[in-house]
């Protein structure tokens, strides 16, 4: 779903621009609470991840293909914070090194996965576990959840930047139903992945998964330091 | 599992993914280009400024064979990500105690 130069118009792009550097100034901030000694390689290995899962487009049909966004995935196992800096990087180097998505439209790119993928998916995979019992096997299962209402969130949220500063005159009406018909598909092969890895990395490393941890407080034993006795404590 | 080996073993699984699948990977269009195709505003897109750069389209320009070319390049993004986004990561991460009294 990377959007290109020229879809949106300058005002548009700009916009998305303030939108991307404010988010990215918030998850730096944000992400310190997330990230220590032990968290920190997760997120290198996240962001790579991400990176080499976006080079394998699966088709879904009617000569159409689909990548993983990773927003869901990546909230669910580093935060959301951490996440939003890893989709930046990502998109980032994709944008400058591959020629991949539009450099103009960085700033609509990061606005997409950064904050409404990644958004969207901790948000519902948080609203789930809220009210399902809490248990371990169950973060697959809602992070797979999360990643397939991301995809179609962050197809709707293209369509509104369209509408705001789209450079063709198209009708919206139309354009939203395909978006979303054809990423909720897409969100399809997103949720299978998302549970796949996540199941994977829940079953080796399960303190390694930030939305895992709310179910492992109080029931492994763990070598205290000052700095997790603090961050129980806060 | 160690938080080593863990971390290999992801390493490994993205470096497999970005470095051999990739070739496998379905070229149609996807679901953003295929909607502006038949919505008919594929053609605003503009050329991209990088299109010309060595990586550009996945692909090491020097490289004429497309698997290893392709691989080379899934090799060496995976390599300035994990970089980037570790670098990030290490530099806003909480410092243990100790560290801050040794600073």
């Amino acid at each position: 779903m990377h959007v290109p130069d020229g879809f949106l118009d300058a005002p548009t792009s700009i916009a998305t621009g303030v939108v991307a550097a404010a988010a990215i100034a918030v998850a730096l901030r944000g992400a310190r609470r997330e990230l220590d000694d032990r968290t920190a390689p997760m997120a290198g290995l996240v962001a790579a991840f991400v990176f080499a899962a976006q080079m394998i487009n699966f088709p879904v049909g009617a000569g159409t293909s689909g990548h993983l966004l990773g927003g869901a995935m990546a909230a669910v196992l580093v935060g959301p914070y951490t996440a939003a800096l890893c989709l930046a990087v990502v998109l980032l180097v994709q944008g400058l090194l591959f020629a991949d998505g539009g450099i103009t439209a960085l700033g609509t790119n990061i606005t997409l996965f950064s904050v409404v993928a990644v958004g969207a998916g901790w948000l519902v995979f948080r609203g789930f576990q809220a009210v399902l019992p809490k248990k371990l096997g169950l973060v697959p299962v809602l992070a797979g959840v999360a990643a397939l209402v991301s995809v179609p969130v962050t197809a709707a949220a293209f369509v509104a930047l369209f509408a705001l500063g789209g450079q063709a005159p198209v009708p919206l009406d139309s354009l939203l139903t395909a978006m979303l018909g054809w990423h909720v598909l897409i969100g399809i092969g997103e949720a299978l992945i998302t549970a796949l890895v996540l199941s994977s990395v829940v079953a080796a490393r399960p303190d390694l998964v930030r939305g895992a941890r709310p179910l492992l407080a109080g029931r492994t034993l763990e070598i205290r330091t000052a700095a997790t006795v603090r961050e129980a404590t806060s | 599992m160690r938080t080593r080996s863990f971390l290999l073993a992801g390493l490994l699984a993205a470096l497999l993914l970005g470095g051999v699948a990739s070739y496998y990977a379905s070229s149609h269009p996807d679901g953003l280009e295929h909607v502006a195709e038949r919505a008919g505003f594929l053609d605003t897109a503009e050329e991209h400024a990088a299109a010309d750069g060595p990586l550009a389209g996945y692909a090491v320009e020097s490289v004429a064979d497309d698997r290893l070319s392709g691989g080379l390049a899934g090799v060496v993004g995976i390599a300035v990500t994990l970089l980037l986004a570790g670098g990030i990561a290490y530099a806003v991460r909480r410092r243990v105690p100790q560290d801050e009294d040794a600073g």
